[in-house]
């Protein structure tokens, strides 16, 4: 019993070890993150915090006859469908472009990058000195005689947000999409220019091979930053903004105010589990597309 | 002929990324050479836009203009030195974010110690939770989030922006993917020598990940600097508020100041982001695909 210590096997000291490195991540995730979100799932399933009564699925039937929530929903994910393919190409794109060997490519790398340190409060006041009715894109638009529009309460608001989303974010993607074109073995390149291959063949046959993990990595970023952008909706247009820009962040912040604690913890249920199984797609994605590119 | 056409090109490139690369400067430019107009020119420049009740000129188109008639320093005179209220909004940025900053860091870096050195299956089970942790939106974590701060009774106390702050999933991700590249016959060697685990984390491990570790602290700050949400579900002090909150509340007649604000505000990521831009495209570029 005494010297039970030294029974330890190998494997089972090695994974104690590993526990003592882990466990102040672990006790401080657990503590924030996973044991609170064992109560909303618990929430998610009583019709109230006084008389907790399992309902079971009622709350989420209820919420998928919301109309806000629906409402929201469609405006989350048509914003998302949009922006985060848009975004993995256009980086792609200025990614290639910086790859031309031009003079002052460091220079523009940093250009590229310099939104990300642009405080909140400013992108929001520039966005709406460009897209007010009164703006400067209009004014720019009227000498091609187009009408003025209120861009934020039109059609096209979710447009408006998107430069913004690609505006912020095609830095970034870029230089990951930088880094993995460096890493496409030359000889390869080199092989194919031998063979007379074309400029199109050489892409998609080799270097979108080759960006397949970077690609997937991208579009899980473009998806965060794609309800990240919520920040400046929110900023830009506050509680109630125009019906194509009603995020679902929307509706739980407001939901949350209203202290509506069953509603709002389906919701968050039911986007944990949509994006779950969004992240479990895509690894099998990079699984298929990846599998003879690396080991 | 192939040649030249090559070079004809690499000059329309460059010029198409000239372009791209002033669109995607002008907001910081905009921000930094607005902030030095005076409150008048600001007005008659925006004040379509703005304004509901000021007097003086007020142009009736938009003017997006980015060289003053006249430089003045006065918004940062009124923002700095006149009233104190600026300056303690930013020092709550900074007590707020420095914190999660360097606690952060530190958190991760054991954790990822761990991812790396030592692998099983509940381990890597482990990991893929953090990912996808990593992954949720804020307003998904929100609930949780409110719920612990209630129960711990930080509510409207710093803590419970720090804390959950302190242990994001974000940097352990990071790190891991960068300290799997350091070969393991390093860390073999240094087992050999009969150095303590903590040794090797310490003396080999951490050494070796110096750009990831300012890069990721780069990334972090960046990240909590320009919070918004949170402060505004967890504070309802108006006096506690982070700077990012109250830049975002300024109201129409002082855009100027807000401008001057920003600008200031913008500084510490502007030093961080010159000074280790090296090393931010290098952490950048090596944390490239998801799975390990």
């Amino acid at each position: 019993m005494k010297r039970r210590g030294i029974h330890l096997s190998e494997q089972k000291k090695d994974f104690l070890r590993s526990l003592c490195f882990l466990s102040p991540s672990l006790l401080g995730v657990g503590l924030f993150f996973i044991l609170p979100f064992g109560v909303v799932v618990y929430y998610a399933l009583i019709d109230g915090v006084g008389s907790r009564r399992f309902v079971f699925l009622q709350n989420f039937v209820k919420l998928f006859h919301n109309s806000a929530f629906l409402m929201a929903a469609k405006n989350t994910l048509s914003f998302s469908v949009m922006a985060v393919p848009l975004a993995v190409v256009l980086s792609i794109v200025l990614a290639l472009m910086l790859e031309c060997r031009i003079p002052l490519k460091s220079q523009f790398r940093t250009f590229f990058l310099s939104p990300m340190m642009v405080p909140v409060a400013s992108v929001v006041l520039i966005w709406q000195v460009l897209f007010n009715y009164n703006g400067t894109i209009n004014e720019f638009l009227a000498l091609f005689g187009a009408d003025k529009i209120d861009w934020l309460q039109s059609e096209y608001c979710q447009v408006v947000v998107l430069i913004l989303f690609l505006w912020k974010n095609l830095g970034y993607n870029m230089i990951l999409f930088m880094a993995g074109l460096s890493n496409i073995p030359k000889e390869l390149l080199e092989v194919a220019d031998v063979e007379g291959a074309s400029e199109r063949y050489k892409f998609f046959a080799i270097k979108l091979r080759y960006l397949s993990p970077t690609v997937l990595f991208v579009t899980i970023l473009s998806l965060i930053n794609s309800f990240k952008v919520f920040r400046e909706v929110y900023l830009l247009t506050g509680d109630y903004p125009f019906e194509k820009l009603y995020m679902l962040q929307h509706f739980m912040n407001n939901t949350f105010r209203n202290l509506d604690y069953q509603k709002l913890s389906a919701a968050a249920v039911i986007m944990a589990i949509v994006m779950v199984a969004l992240i479990a797609l895509l690894f099998k994605a990079e699984d298929w597309f990846g599998k003879d590119v690396e080991g | 002929m192939r040649k030249k056409k090559r070079t004809f090109g690499r000059v329309g490139m460059f010029i198409l990324c000239a372009v791209f690369a002033l669109m995607f400067l002008m907001p910081t430019v905009l921000t930094i050479t607005n902030s030095f107009m005076s409150e008048s020119e600001i007005q008659s420049n925006y004040g379509m836009i703005f304004s509901t009740t000021t007097g003086g000129y007020v142009s009736e188109t938009v003017n997006l203009k980015f060289i003053p008639d006249r430089v003045t320093i006065s918004q940062y005179v009124t923002g700095l030195i006149k009233s104190p209220d600026y300056l303690i909004k930013f020092w709550n940025s900074l007590i707020l974010v420095v914190p999660i900053v360097i606690f952060q860091v530190a958190v991760a870096s054991v954790a990822a110690y761990s991812f790396t050195r030592w692998r099983g299956r509940i381990r890597s089970g482990i990991f893929f939770f953090y990912v996808i942790l990593m992954l949720m939106p804020y307003q998904v974590t929100l609930v949780p989030n409110y719920l612990v701060s209630r129960w711990l009774g930080l509510l409207n106390t710093r803590w419970a922006i720090i804390l959950p702050g302190i242990f994001a999933p974000f940097s352990v991700f990071l790190l891991t993917k960068f300290m799997r590249r350091i070969p393991y016959s390093l860390i073999e060697a240094a087992k050999v020598d009969g150095a303590s685990e903590w040794q090797i984390f310490t003396r080999v491990c951490l050494p070796q990940c110096r750009s990831a570790l300012y890069s990721i602290a780069i990334l972090v700050f960046i990240d909590y600097w320009n919070m918004v949400e949170q402060p505004l579900i967890l504070l309802q002090d108006a006096e506690s508020q982070p700077l990012s909150v109250f830049l975002s509340s300024i109201n129409a007649g002082e855009i100027g100041l807000a401008f001057a604000m920003a600008t200031v505000y913008m500084v510490p990521s502007l030093l961080l982001f010159l000074h280790g831009e090296e090393y931010l495209v290098e952490g950048i570029a090596n944390s490239g695909s998801v799975k390990g």
